[in-house]
């Protein structure tokens, strides 16, 4: 038994080497004060006055960081109306709507891109930072209904009801009654969006135009030959992502744990 | 509750506008010639025609291949790593889901880059197999670092619907297949693996959709010159402005996909009727 434990714990850790080492390596060269990707010379944050120095890269960064921060709240907004609206209506329109919704998810995302990119020129809309934050919305707000929708279909919808006969106005039992219930599936749907629009590339690069860049672009145009100013842009996005995730998992169990003490 | 049943014409409103309505041109454009003015078209089915010319079709062949290499790879890698997770304890598995799900998270495309500092001539790869006293390897801008790329990037998807269904399996029907005399190897096919099934489905699905489609890595790890479906529909857009053709192209691959998903759902569905 013991034995196969060892087994296993190995293997685990050699896809975890798999998968990190390409970021973990990324990390430590970013600290390099010499150019090379091999050797390491000495510890510098050289590359990382560079990055805030790039006013390029400092653009993208403004790009990525505000449409991902728009998208969010309007998908947001947009998408849990829609799935509180939509268990109420008619079985036809439901399956139509939740139909079309996977459409974006399950499409291959260069095809949505070059939609998008014909739709925006047959209405001879200017490829720049309103397409791109119209693409984003546009593929974020499945992610906010696919979260929100089923967390809608498993509440009371007596609650709600009840609300409106003591007197509340369809207002309050929406912001009162309802949305407190869905907060797991709107939260799920916020993080789903946010990332999938901070860390989108390809339906931004062929929205994109006139300059308008967001990180993911500025990585592509740099890649053709090694620089590790972007070693330090990414050092900075993963540990941001890392600490929010690790944040995302950890404060609810701790919460749950403070509240089992409370009781006792 | 009725009260809100309106709130969803917005969405049907936009959701026609901007995820139908591009569909429906790009298979306009698909059968048209006559560039990007849509006032003169004419129909057409040469775009379609033209995709039937060698280099064309090798293209397609190629994707396949690496797309279907990779989705293997996955498969086998992401089913151990996802059965050996099972088999500690729930706090532990938690943890070692979160490590699996973190790089999701993280752009595809500094990932990707990650990996040209490995791989490249005088990457750290070479070096410590120098240092160790081999010849260095070629590995940039081959078929390796393409396969390698797409796994990494995608062994996350694959892993965890797999250990989503195995971590709701019913361990005491492990226990009575044991107890009915079947042996480990069995249990595990006729049991365990049986069980997951709907889990290796969807991530096959998801992997397969991905790697088909890519055109970042086989870019970044390929080469300008490494040419698989999503480049092509890129060369088309971008570069040559060719919108027709690259939008029968376009068809051709959600078709590809469509019938992918209908073909493994129904596998899904068969397994479930033949229990």
């Amino acid at each position: 038994m013991k034995k196969r434990k060892i087994g296993a714990v190995l293997y685990i850790t050699l896809c975890f080497i798999f998968l990190y080492l390409p970021i973990v390596v990324t990390m430590f060269y970013s600290f390099n004060s010499s150019k090379s990707l091999t050797k390491f010379q000495s510890f510098s944050l050289r590359w990382y006055q560079n990055l805030f120095e790039s006013s390029d890269i400092m653009n993208a960064v403004w790009v990525s960081l505000s449409i991902a921060i728009l998208a969010t709240f309007i998908s947001t907004v947009l998408g849990t109306l829609t799935s509180i609206g939509l268990s109420k209506n008619r079985k036809i329109l439901k399956e139509l709507v939740v139909n079309v919704n996977n459409v974006p998810i399950m499409n291959p995302d260069i095809v949505t891109a070059i939609g998008l990119m014909i739709l925006f020129s047959a209405f001879h809309l200017e490829k720049g930072y309103l397409t791109m934050l119209l693409a984003h919305i546009a593929f974020c707000i499945p992610y906010v209904i696919t979260s929100v929708y089923p967390k809608v279909r498993t509440m009371d919808p007596n609650l709600a009801n009840a609300a409106m006969d003591l007197g509340a106005t369809p207002f309050q039992a929406l912001t009162k009654v309802i949305l407190p219930m869905l907060k797991e599936g709107i939260f799920a749907g916020v993080l789903l969006a946010f990332t999938m629009s901070f860390d989108d590339f390809v339906i931004s690069y062929f929205v994109t135009g006139n300059g308008v860049s967001n990180i993911s672009i500025v990585v592509y145009n740099m890649t053709k030959r090694t620089n590790p100013t972007i070693n330090a842009l990414s050092t900075i996005v993963i540990l941001v992502i890392a600490i929010t995730l690790i944040l995302v998992n950890v404060i609810p169990a701790i919460a749950r744990k403070r509240k089992a003490v409370d009781k006792k | 509750m009725k009260h809100f049943r309106k709130m969803i014409w917005p969405y049907i409103i936009w959701a026609f506008v901007i995820v139908v309505l591009p569909l429906l041109m790009i298979i306009l454009y698909s059968v048209t010639k006559g560039g990007n003015e849509l006032l003169n078209i004419q129909f057409t089915f040469d775009n379609f025609k033209r995709m039937t010319e060698p280099i064309y079709v090798d293209v397609f062949v190629k994707s396949f291949k690496l797309g279907l290499i990779s989705v293997i790879i996955c498969l086998l890698v992401g089913y151990t790593l996802a059965y050996l997770i099972t088999s500690f304890s729930e706090k532990t598995q938690s943890v070692l889901i979160l490590i699996v799900t973190i790089p999701m998270w993280i752009n595809t495309l500094l990932r990707t880059y990650a990996w040209i500092s490995l791989l490249s001539d005088n990457g750290l790869i070479n070096t410590i197999l120098v240092k160790l006293g081999f010849e260095p390897i070629s590995m940039m801008y081959t078929d390796f670092a393409v396969v390698l790329g797409l796994v990494s990037d995608l062994l996350p998807f694959m892993v965890i619907p797999i250990y989503t269904s195995l971590s709701k399996m019913d361990h005491s029907l492990i226990e009575a297949s044991y107890d009915l005399g079947a042996n480990k190897f069995k249990t595990f096919w006729r049991v365990t693996f049986k069980l997951s099934i709907p889990g290796v489905l969807n991530g096959v699905i998801m992997t397969f959709l991905l790697s088909i489609s890519t055109f970042v890595i086989p870019k970044l790890l390929g080469g300008g010159q490494y040419t698989l479906i999503g480049n092509l529909i890129e060369n088309q857009f971008i570069s040559i402005g060719d919108w027709n053709f690259g939008s029968a192209i376009s068809v051709i691959l959600a078709f590809i996909i469509l019938m992918s998903i209908t073909f493994m759902k129904k596998i899904d569905k068969d397994e479930i009727e033949e229990e």
